[in-house]
């Protein structure tokens, strides 16, 4: 019998190794010899840990599943079945790309991996000169997914242009933002895919080598790409030769050490160099002046993840998915109190509304949907007057949001505006890099001021719209400059919770 | 009982330096390799660092004091990280991590006084579509209510 059961940490969080002891100790019990295999995650964390069973070249799912569950799982009878996962309603209407492998292969399977179209892009990338990989990447229209959504062709043509002997890829892999886990479960669930993009990379740009900057908090990713690294290197995908082309690539995983800034590109790049993670001004740009002052790509996990399927299919392919100026798909997370959370690739042009409420399924309390918070810690908080928003980057930020990762976080009727407008204050404070004083001193400022109005005192309100204002304008990144969103937003569509704050407390 | 301080050999602090200095900037990783040997980071590694990167005392422990992962003395046996971020928030995190601490009569960042727990926060460690997390050690945990937390705490402080 072949089974599979996630090992993303999601699926863990929630017990999956604890269902797996119980189908293998069920096993025994019957005489039934199976095979489990651990997989990443499908992304319908709502239904994790979800176990799937092979019955008649089809994936059958289980879940959510418990250590109860396992002896009926076996014998075909459990209340927890689901049917063929391909045909659930969440796997049907997404466009999976990025993600097609998820959830799907041995995360560590570099067969498995070839024999779900893995490497054939990097096959492609290897007969062709370093710009004509750069002109497919620019013809897809790919953008940054890590939050500024700059066309990542162009970065690429930048340092391709740049004639120095040594050149570096850095993968962004610092995923910091709330609601966010894009980044994680490729890593968990497909490094192969974010290991060939960089390879790809490297190609295009003339770079030998390579870094992924992924967080601490994620021991899982980092475990299991490190072991891909390794594969990857006997294998001859990575090194000297790669795919026996006569070019070199090759790369490591660097762990950070708990700073959300440290997500900012120049902030990293300090942090990989043993540095205090400060931000850089610009120019110079990393493009030019980078890791170790060379020129330097750096990209986020997804951007990178996504350049092995642009080079399989075709940039055409890939460009025919979308809306406006938004091309290909976007790995949506949502995340929060919803019913169904997880992850879900769709080409851009979704509207929120359909995210929330339909695929989410409302919140997970049942009561009323609040707001969402969009792409973060420095995303606005949309209320649901703005549910008819578009998903693509232009299209969000005409409606004052902000795409950034492309994580939401649903609320309930009872959250704290204020308290979530403070929160955002806070956090800025804590991890401000300390570089300008209207980040630094402004967001301790900015929770001294909110806490003003939580006693009542109006005259603090056109305070923390000045006190934004300065923030937004005299801030080197967005840490500082774009705290104002949440805080803004929640002032703005939610005005009573701050006008009224101290009789809403009593 | 000997002190931390005590315990702390050089010729492992040396080996661990040595073993990474070829690396492109390899502070990092030698700060992350010393506090996963010792528990935290000993002030006896502080010359050699920085004689083997050529950098003054003052630039490494200004990197050191940078990042909220690196502590100059010993933690509790368990490290209790509690996630604040926005999505646990969303599904009563902040309740949650109250809570706890004011059971185990903690500040963040304080040390149960058996020293077997030590509560940390985390800004999100990507569980955020099965929240509130937390994280004791390197192990992950989704959905923690209450009774949850009673059960990793007791756990812990076995
Ligand atoms: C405070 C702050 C935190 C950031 N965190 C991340 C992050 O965790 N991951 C990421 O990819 N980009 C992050 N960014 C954006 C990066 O600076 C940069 O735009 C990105 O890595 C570029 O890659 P892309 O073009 O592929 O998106 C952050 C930016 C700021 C200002
Ligand atoms: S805005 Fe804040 S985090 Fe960004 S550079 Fe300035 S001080 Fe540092
Ligand atoms: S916000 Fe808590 S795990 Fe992401």
């Amino acid at each position: 019998m072949k089974i599979t059961v996630p090992m993303d940490s999601a699926a863990k969080a929630v017990g999956a190794d604890e269902v797996v002891q119980a189908l293998l100790a069920a096993a025994k019990d019957k005489g039934i010899e199976v095979e489990i295999t651990r997989t990443g995650t499908r992304g319908m964390i709502w239904l994790e840990p979800l176990v799937e069973v092979e019955i008649d070249g089809l994936r059958h799912g289980f879940g959510p599943a418990t250590p109860e569950d396992a002896a009926a799982i076996l014998d075909g009878n459990s209340d927890k079945a689901l049917g063929p996962v391909e045909a659930l309603d969440w796997m049907k209407r997404q466009t999976r790309l990025t993600f097609a492998r998820v959830g799907v292969i041995d995360p560590l399977s570099l067969d498995d991996y070839k024999a779900h179209g893995g490497l054939a892009g990097l096959k492609r990338a290897v007969s062709m000169t370093g710009q004509e990989i750069t002109d497919e990447v620019k013809a897809s229209g790919l953008r940054g997914r890590g939050g500024a959504g700059f066309p990542t062709g162009i970065k690429w043509q930048t340092v391709h242009d740049a004639e120095e002997p040594q050149k570096y890829i850095v993968c962004n892999a610092d995923e910091g933002d709330s609601g966010t886990f894009a980044d994680r479960m490729i890593m968990e669930g497909d490094p192969f895919t974010l290991i060939e993009g960089m390879t790809i990379a490297g190609l295009g740009v003339g770079a030998t080598k390579g870094y992924v900057y992924l967080r601490s908090e994620y021991p899982d990713a980092i475990n299991v790409m490190r072991k891909a690294v390794d594969i990857a290197h006997k294998a001859g995908v990575l090194g000297a030769d790669v795919l026996g082309s006569g070019r070199a690539f090759d790369m490591e995983i660097r762990m950070g050490a708990g700073a959300y800034v440290c997500g900012e590109e120049t902030s990293l790049l300090n942090s990989l160099e043993g540095k205090r993670g400060v931000v850089r001004a610009k120019p110079p740009l990393p493009a030019l002046e980078g890791f170790l002052g060379r020129p330097t790509v750096v990209n986020n996990v997804i951007s990178l993840a996504t350049v092995p399927v642009i080079f399989e299919k075709g940039a055409q392919y890939y460009a025919d998915f979308g809306l406006g100026r938004s091309r290909g798909t976007v790995t949506l997370q949502i995340a929060g109190n919803v019913a169904r959370g997880g992850l879900f690739e769709t080409a851009f042009g979704i509207g929120l509304d359909e995210v929330v409420n339909d695929l989410g399924g409302g919140t997970l309390s049942g009561r009323p949907v609040k707001a969402v918070q969009i792409g973060g810690p420095l995303g606005s908080y949309l209320p649901v007057s703005k549910f008819d928003a578009k998903l693509g980057y232009e299209e969000l930020d005409s409606q004052g949001g902000l795409l950034g990762h492309a994580g939401m976080v649903v609320f309930d009727d009872t959250a704290n505006m204020l308290g979530m407008a403070r929160f955002a204050m806070e956090f800025c404070a804590v991890e401000s890099c300390g570089k300008c004083t209207p980040c630094r001193i402004g967001a301790v400022r900015g929770v001294e001021t909110i806490d003003r109005i939580a006693q009542g005192d109006m005259d603090a309100l056109p305070l923390l719209a000045d006190l934004c204002e300065t923030m937004k304008d005299g801030s080197l990144c967005a840490l500082g400059g774009f705290t104002p969103l949440p805080v803004m937003s929640a002032v703005t569509h939610f005005p009573d919770e701050f006008s009224n704050a101290k009789e809403a407390a009593e | 009982m000997p002190s931390p301080e005590a315990t702390i050999d050089s010729v492992e602090i040396d080996r661990i330096i040595s073993s990474h200095i070829d690396l492109e900037g390899p502070l990092l990783p030698i700060l992350h390799a010393l506090q996963d040997a010792f528990g935290f980071l000993p002030s006896q590694a502080h010359a050699p660092i920085a004689e083997a990167l050529n950098i003054s005392r003052a630039e490494l422990h200004g990197v050191i004091s940078f990042y909220h992962d690196f502590h100059n003395a010993p933690k509790g046996r368990h490290v209790l990280k509690i996630c604040r971020a926005e999505a646990c928030q969303s599904v009563g995190g902040t309740a949650l991590a109250e809570n706890t601490l004011a059971k185990l009569g903690l500040d963040w960042h304080g040390t149960t006084a058996d020293g077997a727990v030590t509560v940390e926060p985390v800004y999100c460690l990507g569980l955020c579509a099965c929240a509130p997390a937390v994280m004791i050690g390197d192990k992950v945990i989704g959905r923690v209510d209450a009774t949850r937390m009673d059960t990793i705490i007791s756990e812990a402080s076995a």
